[in-house]
């Protein structure tokens, strides 16, 4: 137990190892981590699915329709895990956080109030097109589909609506402590969830498309190039590419918002010590007791990101007391060059596809273009959470921006660091299986394997099934 | 009072989720039971094809509870989640352990490893309704504090507690036997719909043992909630009495009409005579209640305008996604085909 009170503590925490704090925190960023590869692939793989169904359908493409149904299939393994994952952190809101939704439940219940519905007819919808695939005729399946595209769209703006208002809170009057009156409107469209719901959406789409295209960069690697893995590559490779640089022009946006809603924020992603003129901006470095060690700082640069001029005054750390500032500033500055650089690998990778495109009409053949396609996939990935770590860490002490910190908000029971341990066992096993399942899928596929040779009933026998008729030919 | 309405609603999603998200963990059970790999086959094919298409939805209304109850009952929601934290981690794990065990075990290839997750499945649908129970106990039996700073394991092990959490896995087991007989009957599968039947009414007959338990230990553990259920709530207690009975006769007698709807509406009077009975009461032995404890009204009103989107919303959606598995449009197990 003890080792992992230290870990907790040293992944960001205020040296508070007596409280529950270090660990509700770690444990909130271990699911919330987890589940928000899943939400992810909720929130844009149907729309991927959906547009490969679509040309299957308009043109008559076997591929097309064979890549459809196979990732619906690996869509029911991935909403199954993320809808259990996502109640768990239902659940945590209370067991974790009790003080803030003692304080704040009923606001942040207004955007979950939302959710809901999305997540209600998601679960709905997506029942209907994962098993109707065999039965229902090819267009009636392809329109139960858009639901769930549209539901995972909504779900998300609700979702990201409670996350930046604990960024930038409104919409309520407090009195003696207590919440007395709540404009419903303002808490959903706070000033923060204009730029953090579009730049989340986007990541979403960036990370499940340029992960589905890296599973096909693989198989071109090692010598698949038929038709079918062209089209795997291609239709989310090209979605994520030309979302890479809107995303870009997103977060620019989003991070100078921030430097003018959320200031000390700011100031700890880029480590401005001082608030000043002229402020030079650091590539990586290691930031101990006020110094940046081996960063390398490009003079003015980050007045120039602020406010398009040298000249431009962005507000430092020194602008609030110690207490009040960001733990693990490296973290969260690391993690912020981390995001940044690898977008800029995503949009290289896109605008090399596009000059290829343009001569050859055709897909890249240079080996060191795969070698890049399969690593961007999980570049995606790291940038999405590395994000996640800026704008969370980065919001600490506070959990609602200065109105409540998060030790207030913490649980006052004992015990956090079991179910911390006890959330780390169960979600490793979760993602080992996972990946071990998908991986079971695509080699049961290649194998070309019939269906009647598996076992039809959950663990029982292998028995004789008499082949799938009607729409199995895909 | 809006904020009975909002009473109301949040006491309807526990009850949609007892019904549909209790037959989910009673078909778990049933498939815990379901004998050898080759015994229990036909049952498990069932069970897997019921469950299948529905189960993820059906599991939406926890989230659906659990929002509104925080939204509207704050300081409520935070007393319960920090007074019984342990039950409440276990019934989450519970139902991560369900869901990923029931995802994976149609996709994994070997027979030892469909075993294990399948496992993993069942006995997971077993301890997450009573660990939930326990905590509706906790709350019945007046051991939730308005102010505790923390959980202990006396909130949730009294003996109303225990009773109300084997009760849980009781009714689970019952509503499932009757949806699985009712399903058999629909497949003329004799077999099946007896065997499911004469579960069906040994969990009815356990499920009624239990309840009358839970009443008499409620004289001692919470004698306003026993008197609110022996005068005011009891027409429901006495509907919930007779569609036990009643299934009991059909089942007996081999006919299926309304089979299922009496089921369910015998589970929906003891969840409603329970909130008449505690009105306006929201912790009991504590001062909260749905006024004192309740959000702003501006969120009452979001809630109840959520709630009817909803309704108009979901609800359609819902009855589309139950026609077509009806109509058995909706194929689960191999449902897109590995082999083409």
């Amino acid at each position: 137990m003890h080792a992992m009170q230290v870990l907790a503590a040293t992944a960001g925490g205020t040296g508070a190892l007596g409280g529950q704090v270090v660990p509700a925190r770690a444990q909130m960023a271990a699911t919330l981590g987890f589940h928000i590869i899943l939400a992810c692939f909720g929130i844009a793989f149907p729309t991927i699915v959906l547009v490969t169904e679509f040309r299957g359908l308009s043109r008559s493409d076997d591929a097309a329709m064979l890549l459809a149904r196979r990732w619906s299939q690996v869509m029911g393994v991935l909403v199954a895990v993320g809808a259990v994952t996502g109640t768990v952190l239902s659940f945590e809101m209370g067991l974790l956080w009790p003080g803030l939704m003692r304080t704040y439940g009923a606001v942040l219940g207004v955007p979950f109030g939302f959710e809901g519905i999305f997540f209600f007819l998601e679960a709905i919808f997506t029942g209907i097109y994962l098993y109707g695939w065999q039965r229902l005729p090819g267009w009636a399946h392809f329109y139960t589909g858009i639901p769930i595209a549209l539901t995972g769209l909504g779900g998300a703006i609700a979702v990201m609506a409670a996350n930046s208002w604990m960024n930038q809170p409104g919409g309520f009057t407090l009195s003696h402590g207590k919440v007395v009156a709540v404009n419903p409107w303002q808490v959903f469209f706070n000033r923060a969830s204009l730029y953090e719901t579009p730049h989340m959406i986007l990541a979403a789409y960036m990370v499940v498309g340029f992960m589905v295209a890296s599973v096909y960069a693989a198989g071109m690697l090692q010598g698949r190039r038929d038709r079918y893995h062209r089209l795997g590559f291609g239709m989310p490779f090209t979605i994520a590419a030309i979302l890479t640089p809107i995303q870009i022009f997103v977060g620019d946006t989003a991070a100078r918002a921030i430097a003018s809603q959320q200031p000390v924020k700011f100031a700890a992603i880029e480590y401005v010590t001082r608030t000043g003129r002229g402020v030079p901006e650091y590539l990586g470095g290691f930031y101990v007791n006020g110094h940046v060690y081996f960063g390398l700082p490009i003079p003015d640069a980050d007045s120039l990101l602020v406010g398009f001029s040298p000249r431009t005054r962005v507000t430092g750390l020194d602008s609030v007391a110690p207490a009040d500032r960001p733990p693990a500033l490296t973290l969260i500055h690391l993690s912020f060059d981390a995001m940044v650089g690898l977008a800029f690998l995503l949009l290289l990778a896109g605008l090399w596809a596009l000059l290829m495109w343009r001569r050859r009409r055709g897909l890249p053949s240079q080996s060191w273009f795969w070698w890049l396609a399969v690593l961007c996939g999980p570049a995606a990935l790291v940038a999405m959470e590395c994000g996640w770590i800026v704008t969370e860490v980065g919001r600490q002490p506070w959990v609602v921006y200065q109105l409540m910190t998060t030790s207030q908000a913490a649980t006052t029971n004992g015990g956090v660091i079991d179910s911390l341990t006890a959330v780390i066992v169960l979600y490793a096993v979760l993602g080992v299986a996972t990946v071990i399942i998908l991986r079971m899928l695509a080699r049961r596929w290649r194998r070309g394997e019939q269906a009647g040779q598996e076992a039809a009933v959950p663990y029982g026998p292998p028995v004789d099934r008499p082949a799938p008729t009607g729409r199995e030919q895909a | 009072m809006i904020v009975d309405a909002v009473a109301a609603i949040l006491l309807a999603g526990v009850t949609l989720y007892a019904v549909l998200g209790g037959a989910d963990f009673g078909g778990g059970l049933w498939d815990l039971l379901a004998g050898g790999d080759r015994r229990g086959q036909a049952a498990r094919q069932l069970i897997d094809d019921t469950i299948t298409p529905v189960w993820e939805a059906n599991h939406v209304w926890l989230i659906f509870v659990l929002v509104i109850f925080w939204t509207a009952f704050p300081p409520a929601f935070a007393a319960v989640m920090t007074a019984a934290a342990l039950p409440l981690w276990l019934a989450a794990f519970g139902i991560v352990l369900r869901g990923a065990g029931f995802a994976f075990r149609k996709e994994v290839e070997t027979l030892h490893w469909q075993r294990l997750s399948g496992a993993v499945f069942a006995f997971s649908s077993l301890i997450t309704p009573f660990f939930m129970g326990t905590v509706i106990g906790a709350i019945a039996s007046r051991r939730v504090p308005a102010n505790p700073a923390h959980t202990d394991l006396t909130v949730w092990t009294g003996p109303t507690s225990l009773l109300i959490g084997a009760l849980f896995v009781a009714v689970c087991a019952y509503l499932a036997a009757v949806f699985l007989t009712q399903q058999a009957r629909q497949r003329n599968d004799d077999r099946l719909s007896r065997a499911f039947a004469r579960r069906a009414m040994a969990a009815a007959v356990i499920s009624g043992a239990l309840s009358l338990a839970t009443l008499l230990e409620l004289r001692h553990s919470n004698p306003a909630l026993y008197h609110g259920l022996t005068t005011r709530a009891l027409p429901l207690v006495i509907v919930a009495g007779g569609c036990g009975l009643a299934v009991l006769t059909l089942l007996a007698t081999g006919r299926s009409d309304g089979l299922r709807a009496l089921s369910a509406l015998g589970v929906t009077a003891v969840v409603w005579g329970w909130g008449v009975a505690q009105y306006p009461v929201l912790l009991p032995g504590t001062d909260l209640t749905l006024t004192t404890a309740s959000a702003p009204h501006s969120v009452l009103v979001t809630i109840v305008v959520v709630f009817i989107s909803a309704a108009l919303l979901v609800g359609p959606s819902f009855l589309l996604l139950f026609s077509l598995h009806g109509r058995q449009l909706l194929e689960s197990g191999e449902h897109t085909g590995h082999g083409d």
